[in-house]
């Protein structure tokens, strides 16, 4: 379609095709404007709308109809209009809704940001850092479950999903039979597999890319290192099951983690497979690229693995 | 007298069965739209009557009916929506174990307008009585050729199937219950669509509550005009109000909209007035989900007008000082009525009933539970009352569903009426526990009834 539709966020306009979605709209522009989205994933069918931090006002509905929409709604899944007119950061009603949810999310959340293998590429530690309250006004005690174990490949904790879908959705579309799903009801809802059944199948390790918290991580990866500590370099290999573009990350001259490249909202470009993933962790297993473009203001580029020389502490020679 | 509409031939015996039911002209709206009306007359006839959702929303089921997309090829559904599990609402029940036929007869005609062939009735798990009950309605009806093949001759095929939920509240959500009825995880669906395009396995769907539909046999016969003639202003026809609390002669009441509130609670003919001679304290108009309102909020407006039974009447001052009608739950409240303890059970409800799939609901019904229950057993903070507020604000209006906003509600029209009995449920925690903060400046504005002679002695 040739025809294009004119959106205007936070005072910038964009035109964009129609049918795109007022978050997409908005990463189209960049900065600070883009919504933040802990649920919603591209790549995903159906995934999106249920997080509401996206939430964002729109106060006019399209040229024709400019009538504004009575509530906030998900970025992520409200479809733009021609003419429509959205507030995100110049909006005063939109920075405390999403300043309640950031909050109401984090109330059962167990804040183990020290323990917790996600912890410098979590989407909720950048969220509660750039909208949250510095206290919780939450004064009882945190939901918790029962740990269980779905396989030798990924740990599930429980205590700190957020109950985005993503890797529900994942495990629906990417792989060819999904065994675990959400169980129970509102706050008792849990990520569970029927049964306590073991997840797996080859494409099951993406389920760990796409959380975005520390629910999902890597058994092999468990405890050997903060991710910050960790350099992260482009590889790939030949695979015939995936595309086999793939980010490394080493610590010293060991390949300690691998997962798919992903981009500055967090989303893989090219969902891998299990082996790729949890089996080739030798550096001749892949054919290196560069290193991963990672944000400045991330923790994990003040890793500075830019440098020359090489740090002191995984320098061989000095050892 | 007021005018029956649904509940005219309640009292004839038998009348839960397909013979008697017919004896009293029953199923001739069947006959009258197969044989003399278009599917877009129906429409129009409903259209005209004003008639609005029972469910709760109040929407216009004509209007509903005509935004339903009818693409070729594509097969249309109707979904009546029998899910009824809101605290202090059971006009469906008593409908569907009374009068099952008259359901029936509404599910033919209404899927005769909106051409569809198969039509679901979603019952609330809990109700197998009902369920049986309309199971058995059907197969009477089938077997007299309202339903099945060609019905009546008219070339018009239509079957009926009941389905029973798990007895989730969050189903009686329209969206959540087509999930349901696929055979998925009963969560909202993100909307657009709505199911007027894209519903029940994806095809155009209207989703109606079990009254609504009832109301619509009435209509085709008498005609919309008739039935518009009923009620008053835009809140046209009956209502069928389920009157539970502290009142003499609890029960599904039918009235005309339009009806006084003063009337309805104090007249015998209804409610009967406050039970064992206590005074009113306050009243929930419309199911747990409405907001609560005082004794001289119910009965008057805050600009000293009547307050009447109608979508409007009731809903006048907004928020601030109005509630809804909702879906007819009237629960009465007399001055023994702890205002916090009250609250602090519906809000249990929401908490138990929220899907969890969005993180507002999911998280902050749970919270406001815990508060309130705090509060009500003493260990309660003056900052806890402003707290509640605030986050029952940010669960209002940031959910994918209307649960978010249902479970705000009572809280918020709570802290907003009923202030001062919160203060002093933080500031006397021992005599919060021991007795009850009473009536205080919400007066009963009538006059004390005189109490029963039995209990005077």
């Amino acid at each position: 379609m040739s025809e294009k539709f004119k959106v205007t966020i936070d005072n910038i306009v964009i035109e964009v095709d129609p049918g795109t979605t007022i978050l997409n709209a908005a990463r189209m522009i960049g900065g600070d404007i883009v919504p933040p989205a802990m649920c919603y994933y591209t790549k995903l069918q159906g995934s999106g709308g249920k997080c509401r931090t996206c939430l964002v006002k729109v106060s006019q509905g399209s040229e024709k109809d400019p009538r504004p929409m009575p509530k906030l709604v998900a970025s992520c899944r409200t479809t733009v209009m021609d003419g429509m007119v959205v507030q995100n950061i110049t909006s005063p009603e939109v920075i405390e809704a999403r300043k309640g949810v950031v909050e109401i999310l984090l109330i059962n959340h167990p804040l183990d940001c020290p323990v917790c293998d996600q912890a410098g590429e979590c989407h909720l530690q950048d969220l509660s850092f750039e909208h949250g309250a510095e206290q919780t006004r939450y004064e009882f005690k945190r939901r918790t479950f029962e740990r269980i174990d779905i396989g030798d490949k990924i740990q599930l904790h429980m205590n700190r999903c957020i109950l985005c879908y993503r890797c529900v959705f994942t495990a629906d579309q990417i792989t060819n039979e999904r065994v675990h799903g959400v169980l129970n009801r509102g706050d008792a809802s849990e990520i569970s597999t029927y049964i306590t059944k073991a997840v797996d199948n080859d494409f099951s390790g993406n389920m760990i890319d796409v959380c975005p918290v520390g629910a999902l991580t890597d058994k092999t990866f468990r405890f050997k290192n903060r991710v910050w500590f960790t350099k992260p370099v482009d590889a790939h290999c030949e695979c015939d099951k995936c595309s086999g573009k793939v980010t490394l990350w080493y610590k010293g001259e060991d390949v300690i983690r691998v997962t798919g490249r992903k981009d500055q909202y967090g989303e893989v470009q090219d969902f891998i497979c299990n082996t790729c993933r949890f089996d080739k962790k030798k550096t001749s297993d892949w054919t290196i690229e560069k290193p991963t473009e990672i944000d400045p203001r991330s923790v994990i580029s003040a890793n500075h693995y830019e440098m020359e020389h090489m740090l002191p502490v995984i320098d061989k020679k000095i050892m | 007298m007021a005018q029956k509409i649904l509940l005219k031939d309640i009292d004839v015996p038998g009348i839960e069965t397909f013979d008697v039911f017919r004896k009293q002209g029953g199923y001739s709206a069947v006959e009258k739209v197969l044989k003399t009306m278009s599917p877009e007359d129906v429409v129009e006839e409903v259209k005209k009557s004003g008639l609005r959702g029972r469910g709760g929303a109040g929407f216009p089921t004509g209007m509903k009916w005509s935004f339903l997309a009818k693409p070729e090829g594509v097969p249309r559904y109707l979904v009546c929506n029998a899910d009824e599990s809101e605290p202090g609402t059971f006009k469906d029940r008593y409908l569907m174990t009374k009068l099952p036929h008259v359901l029936i007869e509404g599910m033919i005609v209404a899927s005769y307008a909106l051409g569809a062939n198969t039509s679901y009735i979603y019952v609330r798990g809990e109700m197998m009585p009902q369920i049986r009950i309309l199971e058995k309605a059907i197969a009477e009806a089938k077997a007299a050729g309202f339903l099945g093949e060609n019905i009546l001759g008219s070339g018009y095929d239509l079957e009926i199937y009941v389905q029973p939920g798990g007895g989730a509240y969050i189903c009686g959500e329209e969206t959540a219950l087509l999930e349901s009825l696929e055979g998925k995880r009963g969560n909202p669906r993100i909307k657009p669509p709505f199911p007027a395009i894209a519903g029940l396995y994806g095809c155009p769907t209207v989703v109606n509550n079990v009254e609504s539909i009832a109301a619509t046999s009435w209509i085709v016969l008498n005609g919309g005009d008739e039935y518009a003639k009923i009620g008053i202003g835009r809140s046209t026809g009956t209502k069928l109000i389920s009157a539970s609390g502290n009142i003499n002669k609890p029960g599904v009441y039918e009235i005309e909209l339009g009806l006084p509130v003063e009337e309805f609670i104090y007249s015998d003919e209804y409610c009967g007035g406050i039970a064992n001679g206590k005074r009113l304290k306050a009243v929930v108009a419309g199911g747990s989900s409405v907001p609560i309102l005082p004794a001289n909020l119910i009965l008057r407006t805050v600009n000293g007008e009547p307050r009447l039974m109608s979508y409007e009447s009731l809903a006048d001052g907004g928020f601030a000082s109005g509630t809804m009608l909702g879906s007819g739950g009237f629960i009465v409240m007399d001055e023994d009525a702890c205002i916090v303890r009250n609250t602090w059970n519906f809000s249990r409800f929401y908490h138990h009933e929220s899907c969890g799939q969005c993180s507002p609901c999911r998280e902050g019904t749970g919270w406001m539970e815990k508060i309130l229950h705090r509060i009500e057993y003493g260990h309660g903070k003056m900052s806890d009352i402003d707290l509640l507020w605030d986050v029952q604000r940010k669960i209002e209006g940031n959910t994918i569903c209307p649960l978010g906003d249902a479970a705000a509600w009572p809280v918020a029209s709570a802290i907003r009426h009923f202030r001062d009995e919160f203060e002093w449920h933080v500031n006397e925690p021992k005599a919060a526990m021991e007795g009850n903060y009473g009536l205080a400046h919400y007066a009963d504005p009538l006059p004390v009834p005189a109490a029963p002679s039995e209990l005077v002695k």
